[in-house]
């Protein structure tokens, strides 16, 4: 079966994130005063092949731990679609 | 002696490095292909500054999956000096030989400047040719030089000792206690981000950078000399004092 997969990576709350803070600062010059705090990270969009959601589900957290997020800095999470093809 | 210089593909300081070893040090230089499986037996391992792999995803974090890399970790392991500038430092961390990660810089600006650092201890490969309290003249030129860690780490590299150098005038980059450089455990692999092969010509106004190139000398005797006693004691000595 093929699954659609978006990793979100995002950087831990213990990390600063200038990048964020520009975004905020930008939009607040804008008049978007309820912007509390705006945070940068990354969408990563898989296709790929599996058995089934678990299987896809376990090698997914794999790639993620060893080269998609580090966890150092990094806070990930996942979503599997089944892919319409 | 002989060093092996890394080029993966995006390197842009490997002829600086080769140049500051061959031409300056006066040092055999050979350079070591990202898709070698061999460091083709050389004492020390250079990963140079860059871009590597574009810099795509994280900085380092392709590199690390190179073949080389495997030979790198090797000699690491087995005791052999490895220095990482600036995309060599990312790439060890990435790698997991030293502890860390570098991350954008609080200015969000590429910065291309001279900084004054401090050398923190002379209990490490690129740093036993210098005493502690040593200020050195070296640039730096990054986008992603902001040093951080866990706190619990940091800790564990303060009372170590394994803070190398240090931003003498504040970090220009945000970097976590103005940690320009740290080492391993051992002391025999450490990364920096400022670019030390940067500074070794008249030509170009400081040669500051020599001494941290030059250490490697200094600690590959003592080793030889089987004075690893002696470097131990050094280590302790500096640990103690932190």
């Amino acid at each position: 079966m093929n699954f659609q997969v978006r990793v979100f990576v995002t950087p831990k709350p213990s990390i600063l994130d200038p990048q964020g803070k520009a975004v905020a600062n930008s939009l607040h010059s804008l008049g978007y005063d309820e912007v509390v705090e705006a945070r940068l990270g990354k969408l990563i969009e898989l296709r790929l092949g599996g058995a089934d959601r678990e299987a896809v589900s376990a090698r997914v957290d794999e790639m993620c731990r060893r080269l998609l997020a580090n966890q150092i800095i990094e806070d990930y999470r996942f979503e599997i679609e089944e892919a319409r093809s | 002696m002989k060093w092996g210089v890394v080029v993966f593909p995006g390197s842009n300081d490997d002829r600086d490095t080769a140049y500051a070893l061959g031409t300056i040090l006066g040092d055999d230089v050979v350079m070591l292909w990202h898709g070698d499986a061999d460091t083709k037996g050389v004492d020390a391992v250079v990963l140079p500054g860059g871009f590597s792999y574009g810099d795509y995803l994280r900085c380092g974090a392709m590199a690390r999956f190179s073949p080389v890399m495997r030979a790198v970790a090797e000699h690491a392991r087995s005791g052999g000096p490895v220095l990482g500038i600036c995309n060599g430092f990312q790439i060890l961390c990435e790698a997991g030989l030293l502890p860390g990660a570098l991350v954008r810089n609080r200015s969000l600006r590429f910065q291309c400047e001279q900084t004054r650092l401090r050398v923190e201890t002379a209990a490490s490969a690129f740093s036993a040719g210098c005493r502690a309290g040593q200020i050195l003249t070296i640039p730096i030129k990054n986008g992603e030089g902001c040093f951080v860690v866990g706190e619990a780490e940091l800790e564990r590299l303060e009372r170590e000792g394994r803070v190398v150098f240090r931003y003498a005038d504040g970090a220009p980059n945000g970097s976590l206690r103005d940690i320009a450089g740290v080492a391993n455990d051992a002391g025999n692999v450490v990364g920096l981000m400022p670019h030390p092969e940067h500074a070794v010509d008249e030509l170009l106004g400081c040669t500051d950078g020599r001494v941290i190139m030059e250490s490697v000398h200094v600690w590959l005797s003592n080793t030889a000399r089987g004075d690893t006693a002696a470097s131990a004691a050094a280590l302790a000595a500096s640990r103690s004092q932190a």
